[in-house]
């Protein structure tokens, strides 16, 4: 009864910032929408590259969020579970891509694995093999640029979670590893899977350290994001269709993912 | 898991913001924030804020006739905005308050006349040669064109978007070369850096941006450079805020003190004729060829409209 009667006085104080935040969010998807070419829009799609740039990004998104998972996982666990000296400085480092503009971490990028990098160099000399300008390139850059949402999320899944667990499990034999992989983990799998959620959608949209350190070559480094960006040179209308894509693309993993983890809070 | 819905929340967030990140960019362009005062349209004094958007490549020499300009006119100020020509452009079409346009190419500068958004008639003020770009001291002995598509020589391009993009494929098309770039760059400038970090063996670019690196790259010219020439068309826009201001710039630029700063930098004076730069022929270092006819009579004349 009173919780009904606080819900109807909403203070407009909140209520008026609140509808134009929600506006502000949401007019410029319907400008989109609006200033949708939808009468060209077949022609639009059915064209290779926009195919081509769209796989290139889904493939890219994915391997990226693999990579995530594989190293981001442990790193936060090291990040929630030890103490170790400057613990405080190496997870500031962990999150530094989030702030960082992802065009600096494409030139950092391009500095340490490029030809000429430190790391780069040694790569060149001794296997042949350049990251910049390969697809592997834009996978390292998303992976960059995403995975510290993974790290975040799947660490404050660890603080959450009660560490008495791993510890009773400790005391009926199991190694720490087994304790990880057979208690900790499915205990923290939705932070994981949000995580990973996160870390998807951020690289998908991943642009400037992707220009910066892997080019732009249609099939091989051109994403969607740089294909919406260059299509903007000439041609807003093949901008706007590519972007359709990408809103659909995005709209449509949130809503396959919400009936499957925002059911179970 | 309590924190399992706010995440996910978190992501709708996150890819929303995205989306209208993205949208954001495209719509804003260039995005030049000055507007300008106004001058009384009748008084001989200018004053006011002139807004330019002009090609990337030409960011050394307005910046330079940028200040000359304000010296020459006591209480106005140059406002830049450096870009690819296309997205400025588009800019422009969308509604950006530009006063003066300054595109590589014609066909960048038909964006704005097609729309009527210009308030004269664009003239032809310079043109630019291609050259080859490669690193100090041109470790992979490129001497020609042809040398771009040998095996294991890693190419980056201007995207064909792009004026130097363009130009490079028409290059490439005269002179029968088929190369596989590794990427195609989204201005002159990036292209062009990614042959001072060492990563590409050669980009293709103009002569003026060759000239401006000096010491940290060298330019190779080649034969087929001079008949791929780009052409700057210049204007003023109709809904230039500060109208007065615009012509008096446009004017500047096309004067005997701008032609003097554009030739210094590498920039051809457009010929006569309209016909491509002879001048261009010669492939030794772009000296502007003593410019005999420093006045600007020359300019006026390549008034035919963007093609």
């Amino acid at each position: 009864m009173s919780r009904r009667a606080s819900r109807s006085r909403i203070p407009v104080a909140l209520l008026l910032p609140g509808l134009l935040g929600l506006l502000f969010l949401v007019l410029p998807l319907v400008g989109l929408l609006v200033r949708a070419p939808w009468r060209s829009l077949p022609a639009q799609l059915s064209s290779a590259d926009v195919w081509e740039a769209l796989k290139l990004s889904l493939i890219c998104a994915t391997s990226a969020t693999g990579v995530s998972l594989v190293l981001g996982v442990p790193l936060a666990w090291l990040l929630a579970r030890t103490e170790f000296p400057g613990r405080r400085l190496v997870r500031a480092l962990v999150t530094l891509p989030l702030v960082l503009p992802p065009v600096v971490g494409g030139v950092a990028l391009l500095l340490v694995l490029g030809r000429n990098g430190i790391v780069g160099r040694w790569l060149d000399s001794a296997f042949g093999y350049t990251l910049p300008f390969t697809t592997t390139g834009v996978i390292v850059a998303e992976a960059f640029v995403a995975m510290p949402f993974l790290v975040i999320s799947v660490e404050g899944a660890l603080r959450a979670a009660d560490p008495r667990y791993e510890e009773a499990a400790a005391t009926l034999g199991a190694s720490r590893l087994t304790a990880f992989r057979r208690v900790t983990l499915p205990l923290v799998a939705p932070g994981v899977a949000a995580g990973a959620v996160l870390a998807w959608a951020r690289a998908l949209g991943e642009f400037g350290a992707t220009i910066t350190f892997a080019g732009n070559f249609p099939g091989r480094t051109q994403t969607m994001p740089l294909a919406v960006y260059l299509a903007m040179e000439n041609d807003p209308e093949a901008a706007i269709a590519l972007s359709l894509v990408l809103l659909a693309v995005s709209v449509a993993v949130l809503a396959g993912l919400r009936g499957r983890w925002m059911s179970t809070p | 898991m309590i924190t399992a819905p706010t995440r996910v929340a978190a992501a709708t967030a996150a890819v929303l913001a995205l989306a209208v990140g993205l949208t954001a960019c495209s719509s804003s362009g260039g995005g030049a924030k000055s507007s300008g005062t106004p001058a009384a349209a009748g008084s001989p004094a200018l004053s006011g804020t002139v807004t330019v958007f002009a090609a990337a490549s030409l960011q050394g020499t307005f910046t330079d006739l940028g200040k000359k300009f304000e010296a020459a006119h006591p209480g106005t100020s140059v406002k830049f905005n450096f870009g690819g020509s296309s997205q400025l452009a588009q800019s422009i079409v969308s509604g950006a308050p530009a006063d003066v346009f300054a595109a590589a190419s014609p066909a960048t500068m038909k964006t704005v006349t097609d729309a009527k958004d210009n308030a004269s008639d664009p003239k032809v003020f310079v043109r630019n040669t291609l050259e080859i770009a490669v690193p100090k001291g041109n470790p992979k002995h490129i001497a020609t064109l042809k040398d771009l598509a040998a095996p294991g020589i890693k190419v980056a391009l201007c995207a064909p978007q792009v004026p130097c993009g363009s130009a490079a494929q028409s290059a490439l098309k005269i002179g029968g070369v088929n190369l596989t770039p590794v990427t195609q760059e989204q201005d002159v400038k990036s292209a062009l850096t990614k042959v001072e970090l060492g990563e590409v063996d050669a980009s293709i670019v103009y002569q003026t941006d060759v000239k401006a690196d000096q010491g940290k790259i060298d330019g190779v010219d080649f034969a087929e450079a001079a008949k791929a020439i780009n052409d700057y068309p210049i204007a003023d826009l109709a809904k230039a805020p500060n109208p007065a201001a615009a012509k008096a710039f446009v004017e500047f630029v096309e004067s005997a003190a701008g032609e003097q700063v554009l030739t210094a930098a590498g920039f051809q004076q457009p010929t006569t004729g309209g016909e491509p730069a002879g001048a261009a022929s010669t492939p030794a270092s772009a000296a502007p060829s003593g410019s005999a006819s420093a006045a600007p009579s020359a300019a006026p004349s390549a008034s035919a409209s963007a093609q």
